[in-house]
């Protein structure tokens, strides 16, 4: 080894340089992940949103063949696994829709009926109930169900027929004449049915169940009215808890109250077709709220009950088009607010109402579609057309949002008006969300420029007087002091906000405004009042230190101001300033309102704002101001048309950064407001922003659902807000640099 | 001569010598007002007995004077109080802390200056602090050992059975967290691995016999500890103190639930000092109770710290290596452009974006992964798919990463080229230089940008809240169950215990001190940080500055 030195430096330093490459090569990597990083969270969140703005598809799973005449009602179980179909003999056949096996029979149930079939009504689809109208005026209601069991560790559903009325049918009509049309619907204690008979009646009946005491059976025992109504009858609908029967007669709609069973009321009629059109079906939607009418021109409207002069009445609120066609039918789904069409030339269409958009139209079929079902989570639907039963798949996950809808006012149901509303989660299933995103966005605006309207004369002119006036040594020491406040966790402003400062301003309010005048005014006195002073006590002080001078002067003015609260309370408010804004200026009074926010926030956001604007005005040459007050310029002269334009774009990029700071901080706005979304300018109001939103909903909301990425949409837009503000801030510094290297 | 005045521009100057007046004055004031209100909490105020007699009927009041205000007398007489004879302009009404939770309607109480007849500090009062309901304050009467009264110095003999309970109920508790919790946490392990094998479809009978033989065998172990639990737990039930409150009833309080007591009134300046930092220690190493607004804020203080440290352990690298990056080998071109553009909007992204993104990406999509890997048996309870300690150590990693690139890019400019050159020309590699002369250098300047990191992670609530923080959690995420460190626990944390205890708990009157308390602590550690911070700053400015010249 010895003898041959040469070559064992040679190989070192072979090793020595792959060394190099391989540090070269990870620190390169490891600057580019910085880069990665950055765009893994656009990315990211993108990828997480970008599933709301898909369209919905429809497709076909398969298809199998039945005698399209028997079939009077259809239905799907909740995995989409088995299909049923009722025929008009009462037999109810179960079909096998799995991929493996399709349409394979699987069982075949019989509800036993007393008499002929006259007519076939479903219920609301979350009830999946079904009712046979006899022509002995009774009416059948069954319910197909399944029963889960598990024989060696695999899940076997067994279909059943269910009644939940008891195997005896209803009677509908007293008289027994034959049921031709009817609707019903069941709650948790009562049923109602409302019928047209063979002798043109239309009988209202509300069954309440009673429990046998000998034998523990329940009775169901009817109170019916008959409705004041004449002529030709084509459609009967009622409501899931059945408190409103509606009767289609041509071209009218006759509401009826039907919450008293001993009393229904006539409440309105509405001549409700489109011009030039005719009405040929109608439907609820789920909730109940909205009635949909479809007329022949292809025109579905919807309409609810709004508050107007008169009460409450129907309203159209808005239409959706379809294509032309002799028979439209209209299809509910579950929970949501999405509707289906199927017409007569094999068209379904899928149509959403919130966000008025239509989501998916297509040929499904070669004839007239007879009759639909949809699934329980409405990921697929069966069609009954051209002598078969198709089962369509679809993807549908998020139709209430739109782009317009989250931007636009939005006419909800049992709004009196389009609004802008953000209620995104409520106790019941059926419940109508509403994803507006411009209350938030308008109380994310509305917080961060109260902020900056308290931060920015503060840190501009603190920055100011530090950078150019202020001595060396007092700099030192004044300057890190204000930046320690943006170390300052935002919690901790946020708490003394929400449990100090709101009560501390509610008590007293005439304090702060008494603050606002008697500041300027008494630092000016303080002012005025040093050029009266004689020269040697003034030259003993040294130039720069008029803020230690003003420390007493501000105390002092604090004390006074709230010392006087109470008595200018008493003076100019009646002694009540919170009854005076309530009462006199019709304001509301929030205790945890803007102005605290402002102030909080405010103090959150001055640290930035002075720290990079002193840096800017620090850094302009001192040549720059020499120059000038060589010239004859006075201190302020100088400044003003110097120095501040010279640092001008520095000082934009401060106010930029303390935006960008003010529109994303969270804790402070989530502790000192109310977080209500509210769209109101009004100072004594609070307001819920897009990032306190994020923090109070996020934890609750389902991963996956709308809700899950609209908020995700929300952070996306505060990443893309900032991200325009911070660059926007960082290329005017970066401009500036070179602005002063050159100089 | 004062248009002269204004035109001169000196009122303006003194406007905006005004606006750094005020902007020092409210970051001292702020500091100053959490100090005093966390740190008074701990101080042991004496105990007033009040005599009250006016709108209301005459009763006595016993309690600390918790706050007091200023109320115009019209405000007062327009809520229809009847003030008598009162002529004053303004009264103070005083917000009495009476205790006793579960004797009166309500601990706090507001009584008007007018109605008090007669005020006064007497002997004998004392303070217990309980471990349930609070504290409770009235007058000693008789010390009962063992179902026997004592004879003699009755707060001698009490002070030693309240040890002699908090010592047995602190060996109870100790033996319920340590070896109970053990066995419960053995168990739980057990059952995960009958389910893995089951997965797997290798259970044979003969494990299952074994995991069954294992389980029996501590569930022995379980019975012989409950059986030794019980007894401490009687034990600490054996004596109690009789106690006349402000009802002037009797009620007998059991020594098992009085953690401590003292007689405010009779403790002089020192007794009072030494109180005040046995108050103080229990606040920091004691575990809260009734709801997070009693007790100490230990889980919080742990939780935060560790997170931290795990944080801190994550960044540095990441953070280094970048730095290094951008300022020895990037090229002037546009991906180092895009870079530097990256690490300023790091920064100013808003932080509730990252604990979005941190539960997406990292508990779902990341986490979920990982159980769906390694941990089918524990299904469907997830292990790493829900929000715990390490994603919000990752998810504040990357929030402080343009914390810590920022402070060492700026330490390794101050290093003089010189010495790069220097190490160059003896014929080191570019690697070798940085890791032998750069970097060691530098290293002032990167602990500077680690210690910003770790006071900015400390005080970040707003995505933690999301990715892993709770408001109480049954355990730390270091223990003695293998594999001691459990990287997928939720933790506590001192600024969400404040943002829960001040925001959400069911009474905010009670907790407010011990809020203010926890913010102080959290206000100091950040702060010393952020001055460390700054100082080995400076001072690593200054060496440079010398090395240059």
């Amino acid at each position: 080894m010895t003898s041959n030195p040469q070559k064992l430096s040679f190989s070192t330093d072979r090793s020595r340089l792959f060394k190099d490459k391989i540090a070269q090569f990870s620190i390169t990597s490891g600057g580019v992940m910085v880069l990665v990083a950055l765009l893994l969270i656009f990315f990211y969140l993108l990828y997480v949103v970008q599933p709301i703005f898909e369209s919905a598809h429809v497709q076909e799973r398969s298809s199998f063949a039945v005698d399209q005449q028997e079939i009077v009602g259809l239905g799907l179980e909740e995995q989409t696994e088995i299909a049923y179909l009722l025929k008009r003999s009462g037999d109810v056949d179960f079909y096998n829709i799995q991929e493996q096996g399709f349409g394979a029979q699987i069982a075949e149930l019989t509800t036993e009926l007393p008499a002929a079939v006259s007519s076939f009504a479903t219920s609301a689809p979350h009830l999946g109930l079904y009712a046979y109208g006899l022509d002995n005026g009774e009416v059948m209601i069954v319910k197909p169900s399944f029963q889960v069991s598990f024989p060696n560790n695999q899940r076997q559903l067994t279909p059943v027929l269910n009644y939940p009325l008891g195997s005896k049918p209803l009677t509908a009509d007293e008289q027994g004449a034959a049921i031709k049309r009817f609707a019903f619907s069941k709650s948790e204690d009562k049923v109602v049915v409302v019928a047209l008979t063979a002798d043109k009646r239309v009988v209202f009946s509300a069954y309440v169940g009673e429990e046998n005491f000998m034998t523990g059976e329940v009775e169901w025992v009817a109170e019916q009215t008959e409705l004041d109504i004449d002529g030709r009858i084509d459609e009967l609908l009622i409501s899931p808890d059945g408190s409103r029967v509606f009767v289609r007669s041509a071209n009218q709609i006759y509401i009826f109250d039907s919450r008293y069973a001993d009393d229904v009321q006539l409440t309105q009629v509405l001549a409700a077709n489109e011009e030039n059109a005719n009405i040929v079906s109608a439907q609820l939607l789920a909730g109940a709220n909205s009635l949909m009418l479809a007329n022949d021109n292809g025109e579905v409207s919807q309409w609810f009950e709004v508050n107007t002069e008169d009460g409450k009445e129907f309203k159209k609120i808005r239409a959706f088009e379809t294509s032309k066609q002799k028979a439209i039918n209209i299809h509910s789904e579950f929970y949501r607010r999405t509707f289906f069409t199927t017409g007569a030339n094999g068209e379904l269409g899928l149509y959403y109402t919130t966000s008025e958009a239509k989501l998916w139209q297509g040929k499904v079929a070669e004839g007239a579609i007879k009759n639909f079902a949809v699934a329980p989570r409405a990921n697929a639907a069966l069609i009954l057309a051209d002598n078969k039963v198709s089962v369509l798949e679809i993807e549908n996950e998020h139709p209430e949002v739109t782009w317009s809808g989250l931007w636009q006012e939005v006419w909800y149901e049992g709004y009196p008006e389009p609004d802008y509303i953000w209620q995104s989660t409520s106790a019941s299933d059926d419940f109508e969300s509403k994803f507006s995103l411009v209350p938030i966005s308008f109380g994310t605006l509305k917080a961060a420029m109260y902020a900056m309207l308290f931060a920015v004369p503060i840190a501009l002119s603190a920055a100011i007087y530090t950078a150019y006036f202020m001595s060396s040594e007092l700099r030192k020491v004044v300057k890190p002091t204000v930046e320690i406040m943006e170390a300052l966790p935002t919690v901790i402003l946020g708490f003394l906000a929400g449990l100090w400062l709101a009560p501390l301003i509610e008590e007293n309010l005439p304090a702060i405004i008494a603050l606002l005048v008697l500041l300027p005014i008494g630092i000016l006195t303080t002012a005025l009042a040093w050029t009266k002073l004689p020269e040697h006590i003034r030259h003993r002080i040294p130039e720069g230190a008029h803020s230690i001078i003003l420390i007493p002067v501000v105390l002092f003015i604090g004390w006074l101001s709230f010392a006087m609260s109470g008595s200018i309370e008493a003076w100019l408010f009646g002694g009540n300033v919170r009854q005076y804004i309530t009462n006199e200026l019709g304001m509301t009074f929030d205790q945890r309102n803007s102005l605290v926010v402002g102030i909080a926030m405010g103090f959150a956001v001055i640290p930035t704002i002075f720290s990079i604007a002193e840096d800017a005005v620090f850094s302009v040459p001192k040549h720059l101001s020499n120059g000038s007050l060589a010239l004859g310029a006075t201190q302020w002269q100088t400044l003003v048309r110097v120095v501040l334009l010279t640092a001008s774009p520095g000082i934009f990029s401060a106010i930029m950064m303390g935006l960008g700071r003010a529109v994303g901080e969270t804790m402070i706005v989530l502790m000192a407001t109310g977080n209500t979304p509210i769209m109101d300018w009004s100072i004594f109001q609070g307001m819920r922003t897009l990032a306190a939103n994020i923090a109070v909903e996020m934890p609750e909301s389902e991963v996956g659902s709308s809700h899950y990425r609209i908020l995700f949409l929300a952070a996306f837009v505060l990443f893309i807000f900032t991200f325009v503000f911070n660059t926007l801030a960082e290329f005017v510094r970066q401009r500036l640099r070179e602005k002063y290297s050159s100089l | 001569m004062i248009r002269q005045w204004f035109k001169s521009g000196s009122p303006w100057i003194w406007m905006t010598g005004g606006a750094v007046s005020i902007s020092l004055i409210s970051v001292i004031g702020l500091l100053a007002l959490i100090a005093w209100r966390g740190l008074g909490f701990f101080w042991a105020s004496p105990v007033h007995e009040f005599h009250i007699q006016g709108s209301v009927e005459q009763h006595t009041v016993i309690g600390e004077i918790y706050d007091r205000e200023v109320v115009p007398a019209s405000r007062v007489r327009q809520s229809g109080v009847d003030l008598g004879d009162f002529q004053g302009e303004e009264l103070t009404r005083y917000l009495i802390k009476t205790g006793n939770r579960e004797y009166v309607e309500l601990d706090f109480r507001w009584i008007l200056e007018t109605d008090i007849q007669s005020q006064s500090t007497p002997h004998n009062l004392a303070v217990f602090e309980r471990s349930k309901n609070g504290n409770f304050y009235g007058y000693i009467e008789q010390v009962i050992e063992n179902g026997q009264p004592v004879r003699g110095d009755k707060v001698e003999k009490l002070e030693e059975l309240v040890e002699r309970a908090v010592e047995l109920n602190e060996q109870a508790l100790d033996l319920q967290n340590g070896d109970i919790g053990h066995i419960n946490y053995e168990l739980e392990r057990l059952r995960l691995k009958e389910r893995a094998y089951e997965l797997d479809n290798e259970l044979t009978h003969e494990r299952a016999a074994e995991l069954e033989a294992q389980r029996q065998a501590l569930r022995d172990q379980y019975k012989e500890l409950e059986k030794t639990l019980f007894q401490l737990r009687d034990d600490a039930k054996r004596d109690q103190v009789v106690v006349k409150d402000m009802r002037g009833e009797m009620v007998t309080l059991p020594l098992y639930q009085v953690l401590d007591f003292w007689l405010p009134n009779d403790m002089g300046f020192f007794a009072k000092v030494g109180h005040y930092f046995g108050q103080l220690g229990k606040f920091i190493a004691d575990d809260p109770r009734e709801a997070n607004t009693e007790g100490g804020v230990f889980p919080a203080i742990f939780g935060t710290v560790f997170m931290v440290m795990l944080m801190a352990v994550i960044v540095t690298p990441f953070g280094v290596v970048a730095a290094i990056y951008l300022h020895e080998y990037a090229a002037k071109n546009a991906v180092t452009k895009m870079i530097r553009i990256a690490v300023i909007n790091l920064a100013g992204v808003p932080s509730i974006v990252y604990g979005v993104f941190g539960l997406g990406f990292f508990v779902y999509m990341l986490g979920g992964s990982i159980d769906q890997l390694f941990y089918p048996e524990a299904s469907p309870s997830p292990v790493f798919g829900t929000p715990g300690v390490i994603w919000s150590a990752l998810t504040l990693a990357i929030l402080t990463l343009p914390v810590v690139i920022v402070s060492t890019e700026e330490g390794l400019s101050r290093i003089p080229s010189q010495v790069r050159q220097g190490s160059l020309a003896l014929g080191a590699t570019k690697a070798e230089t940085l890791w032998r002369i750069v970097v060691p250098m530098a290293s002032p300047a990167i602990m500077t940008g680690l210690i910003l990191a770790v006071a900015r992670a400390a005080g970040e609530v707003a995505p933690l809240m999301l990715v892993g923080v709770v408001k109480m959690a049954p355990t730390l995420p270091l223990d003695g169950n293998f594999p001691y460190v459990h990287l997928d626990r939720k933790f506590m944390h001192l600024g969400f215990h404040i943002y829960d205890v001040g925001f959400q708990s069911p009474n905010v009157e009670a907790a407010r001190p011990l809020v203010y308390a926890t913010a102080f602590l959290l206000v100091t550690v950040i702060i010393a940080l952020n001055i460390t911070a700054i100082g080995i700053r400076n001072h690593l400015r200054e060496k440079f500055r010398a090395l240059d010249n």
